[in-house]
């Protein structure tokens, strides 16, 4: 392996990782923040403790994303030097001012909330963690306009004097059309994994005979989780059709690459592939189970449509990037990703979140009109639609970016010119290796306690203090309500 | 003045932010092990950075960003030449965040000392690490005609950019000692404060000994005038502390750290990472710079969200003024244990 390689190796892991806990922490504050805000509305109990049991588990996993978006923050400098140069002009700014704007935000309120249990008045508590979701989605706004640069260059000039591409518009960039989808997808699918987290771990813990005498709140939780992943699913969905009609104009090979379709299809109707074998240098297709007309319909909105294939694509590619002012920037390749991972990561995206969006729809009918599901697989069952649902979003980002390939940037940067000249072999496998092994051992430990903590169930209630009642000053001389 | 002389300017005060705060963290988790004598202590000593500590970490990304955003060129000689010793400091930051978050989560004894270890350890690399990268960047490093760093790791390890990292440490020791005798009641207090002082009194020589050195390799007026600033507030810190006031003691570590970092900045202007293989080659604020509309943006981003941040961020520190004691830290964290 060449360091271009270990380079990318390591950029997908890291991200892929950071990736994980990143759609829980986006989902689960905004559900913690409402049932907190039920629990001001309407005084029961199980809300509150609903709030701690599942704040709880949100920090646990809010924590390893932080940590895992520390190395995202510097490792463009790190590996990506050349690509640094060549878009930072456009891409940096993004960046500072989603620290600026959302990390801070994300960090201080949700400190505010772990510690302020005793310290601040009771909506103002509530407040801090909406805060929090207001910073995750802030969050996700500026990093997804940075990636859909890449995927679609926009608002900016290639400058042959700095040899790099330079910004004009900083709205154009914001308003990016795949970032205007790209966005509510990403969002929508973050909301319907935690819905999923939230659904099982309520109807493992209702399932249990020892959590018997909570079973009446459990069930609030199954509905709430079943309900939101059900809404957002749909969300995923429609949002996820138009994506696939934009992706199909401004990034075509991606679509052909999503469903191995090497000829132009110009008789209309072309089919979507279940499943397909095709000859191992990706350049033509054996075999595969279709369905008539599907594909037409993703890519076009008609089922009528033709959709280009690989083979003319690849010699559009050739002649379009061949002669052009940044020519410094291109290999001569051929323009294709990698066919087999893009076509199973687009399966593996789509069906596995029909699956959680399918499983959320039979947890409603099953608990429908007070009705109580008690069948032994409910528990076990229920509780694999979180990892499905993280799956899922995982196999979308590895789609996305590898059907990007072999462009960094399209139409302007390959992933090849990118990387850093001046990283020796060496250093690229001494980080490659330290963060695999790091981050092993953190998800074992991370998986560990989530185990622990669900395995326990929620607190008894405790009324919080509320500090707006306070009295004396021996008050403050009772323990902190929420310290480490 | 130039939007690039601002943005060098606000990238200064990034770090200046981050050092100031994460430097007290930094001193509180080293010194876990020499100010606590027992769990609760320890505990005492973590939770007076508890809220904060990730506030004030986001400080680093913040300024990694705007490198990124305003002198991309800068953003990419530095992070891949330095490359080694920011892995370290990524790693050492990685499991250091994790162990505050975890260590409370399991009640073993043993699950709460390797925590810890991670907490001392994971505090003492960046802080030694960041004053060699920084005494590394003033002093210049070995740069070719393509911008790219062209030494290694060793090139580094200089005498020079290993006295700022003992700079670094001792400072942020110092600091983190006086935080704790500001923020804690009891025994602990004390201790605290009188460690703060033998600690400044070995910053104070490792940071002259330092600040000479840079003043007469690269200094100019301008710097000079802040590295006796800084000197006089680090003197006056200690004075305060030994005299028992602490608020001013941290106000004088504070402010020590604030300026010597503006003046190594001084000191290094209008160059960001000078280039010792050539002087044509070094990074300036000019060669190394986004366009004019990129700045002009970022500009108008900060100049309506930075008082806003240093607003929330204010006032946290006054929702959690108060001085935590022993008996605030509940004997067991978790309530419902054994349930
Ligand atoms: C639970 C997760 C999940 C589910 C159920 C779906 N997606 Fe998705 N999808 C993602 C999670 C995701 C993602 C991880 O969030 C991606 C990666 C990049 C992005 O924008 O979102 C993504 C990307 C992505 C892209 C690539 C965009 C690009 O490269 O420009 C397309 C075309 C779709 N999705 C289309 C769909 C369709 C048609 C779906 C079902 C009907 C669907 N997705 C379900
Ligand atoms: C968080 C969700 C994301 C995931 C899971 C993800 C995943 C990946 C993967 C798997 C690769 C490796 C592809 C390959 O082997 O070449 C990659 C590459 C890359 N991605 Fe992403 N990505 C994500 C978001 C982003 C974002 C938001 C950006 C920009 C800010 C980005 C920028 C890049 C870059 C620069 C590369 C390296 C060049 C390359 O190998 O393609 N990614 N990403
Ligand atoms: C490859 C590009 C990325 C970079 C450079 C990056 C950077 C970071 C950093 C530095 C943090 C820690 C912030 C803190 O200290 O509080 C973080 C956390 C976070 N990131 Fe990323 N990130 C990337 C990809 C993404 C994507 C694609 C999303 C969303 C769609 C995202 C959403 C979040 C959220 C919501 C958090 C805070 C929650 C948590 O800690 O789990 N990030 N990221």
């Amino acid at each position: 392996m060449d360091i271009l390689d270990v380079a990318r190796w390591q950029f997908g892991i890291t991200t892929v990782y950071h990736f994980l806990f990143v759609p829980l922490t986006i989902g689960l504050t905004l559900l913690v923040a409402v049932m907190e805000s039920f629990w001001l509305r309407t005084a029961k109990p199980e809300w509150l403790r609903l709030t701690k049991f599942f704040g709880k588990l949100l920090l646990i996993n809010f924590a390893l994303g932080l940590v895992t978006g520390i190395v995202q923050e510097f490792q463009f400098g790190m590996n990506w030097s050349d690509y640094s140069r060549f878009v930072g002009d456009i891409f940096g700014a993004p960046l500072a001012v989603e620290a600026l704007l959302a990390f801070f935000l994300e960090s201080t309120f949700l400190g505010l909330w772990i510690f302020g249990w005793d310290r601040l008045p009771r909506k103002l508590h509530a407040s801090c963690m909406w805060l929090v979701h207001l910073g995750t989605l802030a969050s996700a706004w500026f990093i997804l306009a940075a990636n859909s640069w890449m995927q679609h260059p926009v608002g900016y000039e290639y400058n042959p004097d700095t040899g790099r591409a330079e910004l004009t518009d900083f709205w154009a960039v914001m308003t990016n059309k795949v970032q205007l989808v790209t966005f509510p997808h990403v969002v929508a699918s973050a909301y319907m994994t935690s819905a999923a987290f939230i659904l099982g771990i309520s109807a493992w813990l209702y399932a249990r005979k020892r959590f018997e005498q909570d079973r009446e709140m459990y069930r609030m939780g199954i509905r709430m989780g079943a309900s939101v992943a059900l809404v957002a699913g749909l969300a995923v969905a429609i949002t996820g059709d138009i994506q696939g009609k934009i992706m199909t104009d401004v990034q075509p090979m991606k679509m052909a690459a999503a469903e191995a379709l090497y000829e132009t299809d110009s008789d209309g109707c072309a089919p979507f592939s279940l499943f397909t074998i095709g000859t191992p240098d990706g350049k033509s297709e054996k075999w595969s189970l279709t369905v008539p007309c599907v594909l037409s319909f993703l890519a076009e909105g008609d089922t009528d449509a033709s959709v280009e294939g690989i083979n003319d694509l690849r010699e559009q590619y050739q002649q379009e990037y061949g002669q052009d002012p940044g020519a410094a920037y291109y290999s001569p390749g051929d323009f294709t990703p990698y066919i087999p991972v893009t076509y199973w990561s687009f399966r593996f995206m789509i069906g596995l979140g029909f699956l959680v969006a399918g499983g959320a729809a039979l947890v409603l009918w099953l608990t429908r009109k007070g009705r109580a599901p008690t069948a032994r697989w409910f528990g076990p069952a229920v509780i694999s639609l979180p990892v499905i649902a993280v799956l899922a979003n995982s196999f979308g980002w590895i789609f996305t970016e590898m059907g990007r390939q072999p462009w960094a940037v399209f139409g302007l940067m390959t992933t090849a010119h990118g990387v850093s000249p001046g990283v020796s072999d060496l250093e690229a496998w001494i980080s490659v290796i330290v963060l695999t092994l790091l981050y092993a051992v953190l998800a074992v430990i991370e998986v560990g306690l989530l185990v622990k903590y669900v395995k326990k169930g929620a607190d008894p209630f405790t009324e919080p203090p509320d500090p707006t009642l306070r009295g004396g000053d021996e008050d403050q001389d009772r323990p902190m309500a929420f310290a480490y | 003045m130039e939007l690039t002389t601002v943005w060098f300017t606000l990238i200064a005060v990034l770090w200046i932010g981050y050092f100031t705060l994460e430097g007290f963290d930094f001193g509180v988790g080293m010194l876990l092990p020499v100010l606590a004598r027992d769990d609760r202590e320890r505990r005492m000593m973590i939770n007076t950075i508890g809220p904060h500590w990730d506030g004030n970490e986001v400080w680093v990304l913040t300024a990694g960003g705007a490198t990124f955003a305003a002198f991309p060129e800068w953003y990419a000689t530095l992070f891949s030449g330095f490359y080694l010793p920011l892995l370290l400091i990524l790693v050492a930051l990685i499991v250091r965040n994790l162990a505050f978050e975890y260590r409370h989560q399991r009640p073993e004894p043993s699950w709460k000392a390797r925590w810890d270890l991670a907490i001392i350890i994971g505090s003492f690399l960046p802080a030694l690490l960041w004053g060699v990268a920084f005494a590394n960047i003033v002093r210049g490093v070995p740069i070719d005609e393509t911008k790219d760093f062209t030494g290694n790791l060793f090139t580094l390890l200089n005498p020079f950019g290993l006295l700022g990292g003992v700079v670094t440490l001792l400072l942020f020791l110092t600091h983190g000692a006086m935080f704790i005798a500001l923020k804690t009641d009891g025994d602990i207090r004390h201790r605290a404060r009188a460690l703060s002082v033998q600690l400044g009194l070995g910053a104070a020589l490792a940071a002259v000994v330092f600040l000479l050195w840079t003043q007469i390799d690269t200094g100019n007026v301008g710097s000079a005038i802040f590295f006796v600033l800084a000197a006089l507030a680090l003197v006056g810190g200690i004075v305060m502390a030994r005299a028992g006031r602490e608020g001013w003691g941290f106000i004088g570590t504070f402010a020590a750290i604030a300026l010597a970092v503006a003046g190594l900045f001084v000191a290094l202007f209008p160059d960001v990472m000078p280039s010792t293989t050539d002087s044509a080659f070094s990074l300036t604020t000019t060669n190394a710079a986004a366009t004019h509309y990129t700045l002009k943006v970022m500009t108008v981003v900060a100049a309506i969200f930075t008082p806003i941040v240093l607003g929330y961020q204010a006032w946290t520190y006054w929702v959690f003024r108060k001085r935590i004691s022993v008996h605030h830290i509940p004997e067991a964290e978790l309530e419902n244990a054994g349930r």
